[in-house]
């Protein structure tokens, strides 16, 4: 083969070819992409200590079951399932873009950018609703001065901490001020039309919850949301930032600046990047949603 | 195809293969050991229900998917993102700096439940993290 012949004979140190027998900027990018990877572990593994330091944390089943259009029901892992389909699919349509690169057919690079920058957008799109589902979700949980009140996830408020039991449940309720009442009667599937909870007494309202099958928690560490949007959000911005760069090579094949240039290298590390992104997923969806 | 040179640093191309035949295999590798964790996922989340798991096999679990993780990492590295068909140089320099990652966790995920032995041993017993005031506590909130 004449791959191995140059091989044999070449003085790789002698200046004027690459001793990695690859171009400066692919390169390069595989230095970003080792630096990135350190980035994403340091999040990571800071996220596992405090983890580790403490003696509950959130459970991921049940922080995340939910799907859209399906109401309440109970479905762990269904929705981390499809993002992280819809990224290995975008993946697998980026290499096929790279390999069609390497044939110098134009048509065949633009049709899997396409799809991969379809890929991309439906996965922020999916993280969108999650993000927007955690931030707006009520949860009644258990306050560190021993009332209950109705909490969504963010950064400064966690309510997926241990479950509280009814008895402890019940006694909370009598320090709860009148508006939490309000609002936790509010959350409860048969609250709404009859009645108008914030006319209620005390009494009728804890009453009305009690007659309820109210789960409330204690507050989790407030670490979990910080870490959680932190993590998820730096990892969304790759994606985003991914996406704008693989449009910007689709536009860039469509005006045939790559037939000009004579080869197709600039997609390939437009892929090395966006595989870079799927790599990451992988990670976050074992840190955040398996384990 | 034309064996147009890329750039002129490049001495030699990497031979691709005309089919995509590797590409698809990678592909259905990798969803399934991404069903096979789905799985394991869910039968974590089903001992959990339980009234005690068996935590050092909820423990296992976990680390089988740790492990199926890294083998994806892998196939995603080495296929989709060709560093199997790289030059061996380039390989590890890319490959050694990543095995600071070996001390990196060991080292912090130790550190981490240090401190929660530490935590646990002098603020008492392992309670919630948050401290109950006396007169939430006069009422039998917490246990």
């Amino acid at each position: 083969m004449s791959t191995a012949a140059v091989q044999q004979g070449t003085k790789w140190w002698s200046g004027g070819r690459s001793p990695f027998n690859a171009s400066y900027g692919k390169v390069m990018m595989w230095y970003f992409l080792m630096s990135d990877a350190f980035t994403f572990g340091a999040f990571l593994i800071s996220y596992g200590t405090i983890r580790f330091s403490v003696n509950d944390w959130a459970d991921p089943n049940h922080v995340f079951n939910s799907f859209p259009f399906a109401g309440h029901a109970n479905l762990p892992l269904a929705f981390v399932s499809l993002m992280t389909f819809i990224l290995i699919a975008s993946s697998v349509t980026m290499v096929l873009a790279v390999h069609e690169g390497h044939n110098m057919n134009r048509k065949g690079v633009e049709k899997y950018m396409l799809y991969t920058i379809i890929g991309g957008i439906a996965f922020l799109s999916c993280q969108a609703w999650e993000w927007t589902h955690l931030l707006t979700g009520e949860h009644v949980a258990m306050l560190s001065d021993g009332t209950l009140s109705v909490l969504p996830t963010t950064v400064k408020s966690n309510p997926w901490g241990t479950p509280l039991p009814h008895e402890a449940m019940l006694a909370a309720l009598q320090n709860t001020p009148h508006d939490q009442l309000a609002s936790i009667a509010a959350t409860l599937h048969h609250a709404g039309e009859a009645h108008n909870v914030a006319a209620m007494s005390n009494a009728e309202l804890i009453k009305f919850i009690e007659s309820a099958d109210l789960h409330a928690s204690n507050t989790g560490p407030i670490a979990f949301g910080g870490y959680f949007f932190g993590i998820t959000g730096f990892h969304g911005f790759h994606v985003f930032s991914g996406v704008i760069i693989n449009i910007v090579m689709y536009i860039k094949a469509k005006l045939q600046h790559f037939d000009q240039r004579g080869h197709y290298e600039m997609i390939e590390k437009a892929g090395l990047y966006w595989h870079f992104v799927d790599l990451v997923w992988v990670f976050v969806f074992l840190c955040f949603y398996l384990i | 195809m034309s064996a147009q040179v890329s750039s002129p640093e490049i001495t030699f191309h990497a031979e691709h293969s005309g089919t995509t035949k590797r590409i698809w295999r990678t592909f259905w590798l990798l969803s399934a050991l991404t069903i096979v964790e789905l799985a394991i996922g869910l039968l974590i989340y089903n001992m959990h229900k339980g009234e005690h798991p068996n935590h050092t096999l909820v423990l296992a679990f976990k680390g089988m998917v740790c492990i199926l993780t890294l083998a994806k990492a892998y196939y995603i590295v080495s296929v989709f993102m060709h560093l199997g068909d790289e030059v061996r140089n380039l390989i590890m320099t890319i490959v050694v700096p990543l095995c600071l990652f070996i001390w990196f966790i060991a080292a912090f995920l130790w550190d981490g439940n240090s401190w929660k032995v530490l935590r646990n041993r002098y603020n008492g017993t392992p309670a919630p993290i948050e401290k109950v005031t006396p007169a939430a506590k006069e009422k039998g909130a917490k246990d």
